[in-house]
């Protein structure tokens, strides 16, 4: 009895341990649609792999033993199938415990992951070219990503049309990372957890807060006065320095080719 | 005293081969053939199943789940769905009137491997023997629940042969074949039916399902057995049939009672006698054992 009690106490501590480790998903693990958050999820899902056979693209996968996921639990991989976030989202109805919830409705609400445009330096959109190819294939073009246009600093004289993903509308289905054409994707599906940052929760942004209020909550709003020469203003939030009309003063002769000239002739 | 013979040979001769292994033919025949509807769509894209024994869904209408995994989910913390609780409730009332471990017998994949490995045992005659508690089981099971209850996880299911080698066999196996070895040789060289009789906590669970359940194996004609000893022999469970065959001085009836037989039948055929049956649980008195043919159930009509 003694002898049978501790050895059951031995050998499930050690499958306790051992779940604690095992239940750990790698970054590149992404689960189907709906699914619960992964805590939960590892209690929820019975390993019955019914979602794995409703998906009519064969995106899932049970986890075998030895794989990095909890064993028989389902995920993908983006860069080899990505979910072509069906409408009618036949794993999650599919589920029979509701480890995927059945209150998702809408595919688009769906959250299992967040592309994150991880490598800058071979993103070919980064270095001036065209390649697009990610933003083009997003199921949800121009909400989930978009092209940023920015200045082309090697060239001087193009722009760059930077690939950027928004948080509030991308389900992290994956069709950017699998059609990346680099040799490893640039684009990268990762866990919402690994991809967002969260703010200090004291934190505020002050100027959401002026909004918010309608005014200053600190010192009173005033003019901020810049000491300049007279005739010469500064608009902070606009133009910039400005010249007031008939000045006429200005650190530049009428004809700029004496400005070129002062300093050739200051050294001959 | 060594035997001569193997256990079953007297059977045969008396029964004939056919009689002397219907049982034995009839289960593995069902193991099988629930193993090949679950792989016929894996194989040939026939999906009358999907899924697997921890849930399915049959003919896109009937859910089966299995009550021991969604206990667990429960005690993790999760309100399932309907489906799977309906599932649920199908797999425990069948199992509450067949017996709980008729899953054990007739339906786990890894009864075959132990069975294997046990056949095996005794024909190279290996006897060492490590001492386990037939108990250790329900240590196991109760373990396994707590464990859930205090992690949130199916920790269980993380290392479960019994759904991993159904699982594995459907959706791939990854390294689930080493333990899958790790219990045939458990079986095979450190004790005699050392997983199913000992160890495994899903049998246990559907033992305690099965306590009271109606179809039950009698010694209704035991007063033939002329103690050859042949059933205990082959049964994984030899503890169950002493006091329904040997009990009858003592007042206990010919109803194997205990919740650990698994309704394998084995011992119906290998007893040159035709000492047990099929039947109810019903009439289980000592003094008249042959009263009681009328509830067979219908089971007779198999013979
Ligand atoms: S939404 Fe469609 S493609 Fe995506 S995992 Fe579900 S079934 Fe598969
Ligand atoms: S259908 Fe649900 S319970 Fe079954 S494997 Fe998929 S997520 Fe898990
Ligand atoms: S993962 Fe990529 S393709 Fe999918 S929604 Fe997000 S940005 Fe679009
Ligand atoms: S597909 Fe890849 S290389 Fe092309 S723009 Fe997107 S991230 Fe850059
Ligand atoms: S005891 Fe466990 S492994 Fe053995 S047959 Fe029963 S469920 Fe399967």
């Amino acid at each position: 009895m003694a002898r049978t009690g501790g050895g059951v106490t031995l050998f499930s501590m050690g499958i306790g341990l051992y779940a604690r480790q095992a239940a750990s998903l790698p970054a590149l693990a992404l689960r189907p649609p709906g699914a619960l958050d992964e805590a939960h999820f590892i209690g929820a899902c019975i390993r019955c792999g019914l979602c794995v056979r409703d998906c009519p693209y064969d995106t899932l996968s049970l986890a075998r033993l030895g794989d990095e996921v909890a064993t028989g639990t389902p995920y993908f991989t983006a860069r080899d199938v990505p979910c072509e976030m069906c409408e009618d989202i036949p794993c999650v109805k599919a589920c029979p415990t509701g480890a995927l919830d059945h209150e998702l409705s809408d595919i688009d609400d769906a959250r299992m992951g967040l592309a994150v445009l991880i490598d800058e330096e071979n993103c070919l959109n980064f270095q001036g070219l065209r390649c697009d190819v990610c933003y083009r294939v997003c199921p949800s073009i121009d909400q989930a990503i978009t092209l940023e246009m920015q200045h082309n600093r090697r060239s001087g004289k193009h722009a760059l049309f930077i690939p950027t993903v928004h948080s509030d509308a991308c389900t992290g289905c994956g069709k950017c990372e699998k059609a990346c054409v680099l040799e490893e994707a640039a684009i990268k599906v990762l866990p919402t957890r690994l991809a967002k940052g969260e703010l200090g929760h004291h934190y505020r942004w002050g100027w959401k807060e002026k909004q918010k209020a309608g005014g200053s909550l600190v010192t009173p709003d005033q003019q901020h006065r810049y000491n300049l020469p007279q005739g010469e203003r500064y608009d902070y939030e606009g133009e910039g320095l400005i010249f007031e009309q008939n000045s006429g003063r200005t650190p530049f002769a009428s004809d700029p080719l004496d400005t070129l000239n002062r300093g050739v002739e200051g050294r001959r | 005293m060594k035997r001569t013979t193997r256990p079953g040979a007297e059977a045969v001769a008396v029964k004939g081969r056919w009689s002397a292994n219907r049982w034995l033919l009839a289960r593995r025949f069902t193991q099988l053939s629930i193993l090949g509807l679950f792989m016929l769509g894996p194989w040939f894209g026939i999906w009358l199943v999907k899924g697997n024994l921890n849930a399915s869904l049959t003919l896109d209408i009937l859910p089966l789940t299995d009550p021991y995994v969604l206990l667990q989910s429960l005690l993790a913390g999760h309100r399932p769905e309907m489906v799977a609780i309906t599932g649920a409730l199908i797999v425990t009332a069948f199992y509450l009137l067949v017996g709980g471990r008729v899953y054990c017998a007739w339906v786990c994949p890894v009864n075959i491997v132990t069975d294997t490995a046990h056949w095996l045992r005794e024909r190279l005659g290996i006897t060492g023997a490590a001492r386990l508690s037939s108990t250790a089981r329900y240590w196991i099971l109760a373990a396994s629940l707590l464990l859930a209850l205090f992690s949130g996880a199916l920790v269980w299911e993380f290392v479960n042969p019994v759904s991993m080698l159904h699982r594995g066999l459907i959706f791939g196996m990854g390294l689930a074949w080493l333990l899958v070895l790790a219990v045939f040789l458990l079986d095979f060289l450190v004790s005699r039916r050392a997983w199913c009789g000992h160890l495994c906590p899903v049998g246990a669970f559907y033992s305690l399902l099965g306590v009271r359940s109606l179809l039950r194996v009698r010694a209704d004609q035991r007063e033939q057995c002329d103690d050859c000893m042949d059933c205990f022999l082959v049964c994984p469970e030899p503890k169950v049939i002493r006091p329904a065959l040997k009990g009858a001085d003592k007042g206990i009836g010919p109803v194997i009672t205990s919740a650990n037989c698994t309704n394998c039948g084995r011992c119906i055929d290998v007893c040159a006698k035709d000492v047990f049956r099929f039947g109810s649980r019903f009439g289980n008195r000592a003094d008249k054992p042959g009263q009681t043919t009328h509830q067979s159930l219908g089971v007779e009509a198999l013979r």
